[in-house]
């Protein structure tokens, strides 16, 4: 049973103070004497990856830390899937409209342990996929319709519950769409969608209002 | 007197420093308050928070939505930089293969080292943390009292900022009115677990974490921190009114560029530069402490990580506070005719005795905070904990493990990660489409998160020594670590499992994780937690420790280690407000000697 989202009216800072109050920190850094010292160049040896010493200011995009991986097929193939598992809804876009393939291309792309055994589960993945969608359908996975593209993540979306012969679709399945997941609630639209309301200076904590507490029970 | 390069040191100082983070920061904002002239050594880069805090950016700014990586073992945005569990170029090396004998070795090369990112749990250390072997018959005791530091933990707060409030609590010392900023609101998720915990006897109380949760009075507290010495006062008041509050955004992790938090790079360093008795080398790798032929210390050489050049700097009294495992590797690496086995290690204990925090957690996801839609970003980390709460069960002998341990627990819906919506097949049962989204909003924030910090009782298999043929790119010799767990630690890990099983199920909630039965499985891997402490332990016998109270080493008098290395036990209070307060008393005594010619 969902009970109703109960809303905290936040205090917000306005954004000129807040602003201010950056700027007058970054004033009183005078007496360090920045001007002296330029960074220091990235370590070397990490040189495959972002390094030890990456830009955190920058907005940084997919395929600029390193070169993607999808064809134009498989990139398609993401599209779909994307919104099959995160559709627009009231609360939010489809996922594909906020870049999410784009992020996943990134991820399986990455040249760290662990990315690359997602990047065989991913690409694996999307060839089994369009291959039940051949042997089901005789059509490509992103030519389905609805109905024909549920058939198929029906039977492969828990993998508790997934037949033996869907394993190996059940487990591309999950890894797909918890990477799908994080690529999308991590995009404002994705942040707004979730209820995330944070990020926002505000001028006091106030704690949960009474009607939560009561909520909670413990009022 | 301000950053520097190599070519531009002094002839001489009074006291070089070598580290820039809580135990560096501290020891030279002292000496240079009190006059002393001070070059400080920093193996990393320059890092200036004011400018380089990533404060508002969201996960899909970052490569990989912020993920950890090797690169950034803490994900994109935290505020470690050419560090972590691995630096290239600057190996060490385990002596067993097993992976329950290894010590994971944290360092972060950058101005402030590891203050940047910590995660500002301030607790003092108690009575009882001081004299653990009078207590229970085990490890060591301090040559000091709670009291002895009790004056300097004051000081600590009112300086670095600290909020929290007095409970009265075993063990748990209150502070004295006006060192404590006011405690933030507890979240819905606190306060919830702090109704249910009352029923198992847990008390649930604001922690102490280095946040300001109000600007500090800059006309009452730098008269309080520098009696007698306006000068201190005046730069002080100018450093804490070029602090902001908190505005309730934001991870402290990644830093705080309107100076909210502590981190020796916005606190120590500003007002120690202003005073124009700090030089600064960034940069500059220590390697060895220089000595003349009556076993003083004369000075430091170090490399230019900018040149590869070895520069020698010379220092009237040399304190290194570089992390307790560096420091050890560089007094190891002194060696001298006179020291043949390293700096001050007659006795052959440099090195010995290195513990880290005990460590192991447990998640849970609880009904009753699904649809909580709050703003609960507070304070950046959690606003209470649960300190250990069973001093008489244990003296009573009734628990089968010596020492204690705290709770700090994790609620309420954080800024959306990789992890936010994963994983959630044991609820969903596999949905997707408008179910998925649907159950995600559901979710969202009713994870609560139990980590369990306690007390390590230090250990004669549990050290670090130089690896005989392993050197870093820099040429120097690494530290090899040899490390074991005993029993009142894993056994300590597997109550900390029961106890969290406990309390998830008192909130009803239901378990994300198999409580792990096995303590010795449970514990995280020595190093884990970052609590890196010991290596060059204090006491009251020269033949039995490294350093006297005041961090002095009993052999080379004018040689001092103001960092974790003097702990010689790792109570359950995370060890960095109480290295800040070491550090003062050493620095204070350090510097009377000096004047009184003895150094």
């Amino acid at each position: 049973m969902n009970a109703p989202d109960l809303p905290l009216p936040p205090r917000r800072l306005d954004r000129r103070t807040a602003i201010k109050w950056v700027m007058t920190a970054t004033a009183a850094m005078s007496v360090l004497d920045h001007a002296a010292f330029a960074a220091a160049a990235p370590a070397a040896g990490a040189a495959k990856g972002y390094g030890t010493d990456p830009d955190l200011m920058k907005a940084w995009k997919p395929g600029e830390a390193w070169p993607l991986t999808f064809t134009a097929s498989q990139r398609a193939t993401a599209v779909a899937l994307c919104d099959v598992i995160l559709p627009a809804d009231e609360k939010g876009p489809a996922a594909s409209t906020v870049g999410t393939h784009d992020f996943i291309d990134e991820w399986i792309s990455a040249p760290y342990p662990g990315h690359a055994a997602d990047r065989k589960t991913i690409l694996d993945g999307f060839t089994w996929l369009d291959a039940e969608a051949q042997k089901r359908f005789r059509k490509a996975f992103t030519a389905l319709d609805a109905r024909q593209q549920a058939a198929i993540c029906d039977d492969v979306c828990h993998l508790p519950e997934a037949k033996p012969e869907h394993r190996q679709g059940a487990q591309f399945f999950r890894r797909f769409r918890d990477l799908a997941a994080g690529g999308y609630y991590t995009t404002p639209e994705g942040m707004k969608d979730i209820g995330y309301t944070g990020n926002v200076a505000l001028e006091k904590y106030e704690g949960p209002p009474p009607e939560v507490l009561r909520k909670l029970g413990i009022a | 007197m301000p950053l520097i390069t190599s070519s531009k040191t002094q002839p001489s100082y009074d006291l070089i420093v070598v580290g820039s983070g809580a135990a560096g920061g501290q020891t030279a904002y002292t000496a240079v308050m009190e006059g002393a002239k001070v070059l400080m050594l920093e193996a990393g880069r320059n890092y200036v928070p004011e400018s380089e805090t990533p404060m508002f950016q969201n996960n899909s700014n970052a490569p990989l939505r912020g993920a950890s990586t090797p690169d950034k073992p803490f994900g994109f945005y935290d505020s470690t930089i050419d560090g972590g569990w691995e630096v290239p170029g600057e190996p060490y090396t385990s002596a067993s293969d097993d992976p329950e004998r290894k010590f994971w070795w944290w360092r972060a090369r950058m101005m402030g080292g590891r203050t940047n990112h910590w995660g500002r749990i301030s607790l003092r250390n108690g009575p009882y943390d001081f004299k653990p072997r009078s207590r229970d018959g085990l490890g060591f005791d301090w040559p000091l009292n709670y009291e002895d530091l009790a004056p300097y933990y004051d000081k600590t707060e009112m300086l670095v900022g600290v909020f929290g409030d007095n409970h009265g609590l075993e063990n748990t010392p209150d502070s004295p009115a006006g060192c404590l900023q006011p405690p933030p609101a507890m979240r819905a998720g606190e306060q919830l677990v702090r109704a249910r915990g009352k029923k198992l006897g847990l008390p649930v109380i604001p922690i102490h974490r280095a946040v300001l949760t109000q600007k500090q009075d800059a006309d009452v507290l730098p008269k309080k921190i520098h009696p007698n010495n306006p000068r201190a006062q005046r730069l002080l008041a100018d450093a804490m009114r070029a602090r902001a509050a908190c505005f309730w955004a934001t991870p402290c992790g990644r830093g705080c560029s309107i100076r909210a938090n502590y981190q020796s790079t916005t606190v120590h360093l500003p007002p120690a530069l202003a005073s124009g008795n700090l030089d600064i080398v960034p940069n500059a790798m220590a390697r060895e402490v220089t000595t003349d032929a009556n076993g003083k210390a004369t000075g430091v050489v170090y490399i230019d990580k900018t040149t590869g050049q070895e520069h020698r700097v010379r220092g009237k009294v040399i304190v290194l506070a570089a992390s307790s495992a560096e420091s050890v590797r560089i007094m190891l690496n002194s060696k001298s005719a006179r020291f043949p086995r390293g700096i001050a290690n007659s006795n052959g204990l440099v090195g010995k005795y290195i513990m880290d925090t005990v460590g192991a957690r447990l998640t849970g996801q609880i009904p009753l905070l699904e649809n909580i839609a709050l703003n609960e970003d507070g304070a950046g980390g959690g606003h209470t904990y649960i300190p250990w709460w069973l001093y008489k069960e244990q003296l009573a002998g009734k628990l089968d493990f010596a020492r204690g341990y705290h709770i700090e627990f994790q609620t309420g819906r954080h800024m959306p990660s990789m992890g936010t919506a994963s994983g959630m097949d044991a609820y969903s049962r596999g949905s997707y489409g408008k179910k998925f989204k649907e159950d995600a909003r559901r979710y969202y924030g009713s994870v609560v998160g139990f980590a369990g910090r306690g007390d390590m009782i230090p250990n004669d298999d549990s050290f670090c020594d130089l690896d005989p043929v392993v050197k870093d790119k820099w040429g120097i010799p690494v530290l090899r670590f040899h490390w074991k767990w005993s029993e009142h630690e894993t056994r300590q890990a597997k109550h900390m499992q029961d106890t969290f099983a406990q309390i998830i199920d008192a909130l009803g909630g239901r378990l994300l994780m198999k409580p792990e039965a096995d303590g010795a499985k449970a514990i995280e891997p020595g190093g884990k937690i970052i609590h890196e402490v010991g290596g060059t332990i204090m006491g009251a016998d020269p033949r039995k420790s490294v350093t006297n109270q005041w961090c002095q080493t009993w052999e080379v008098k004018n040689l001092f280690i103001t960092d974790g290395g003097p702990f010689c036990s790792n109570a359950d209070k995370n060890p960095t407000l109480t290295i800040m307060a070491l550090a003062w008393r050493a620095t204070d005594w350090m510097l009377a000697e000096m004047k009184k010619g003895n150094l």
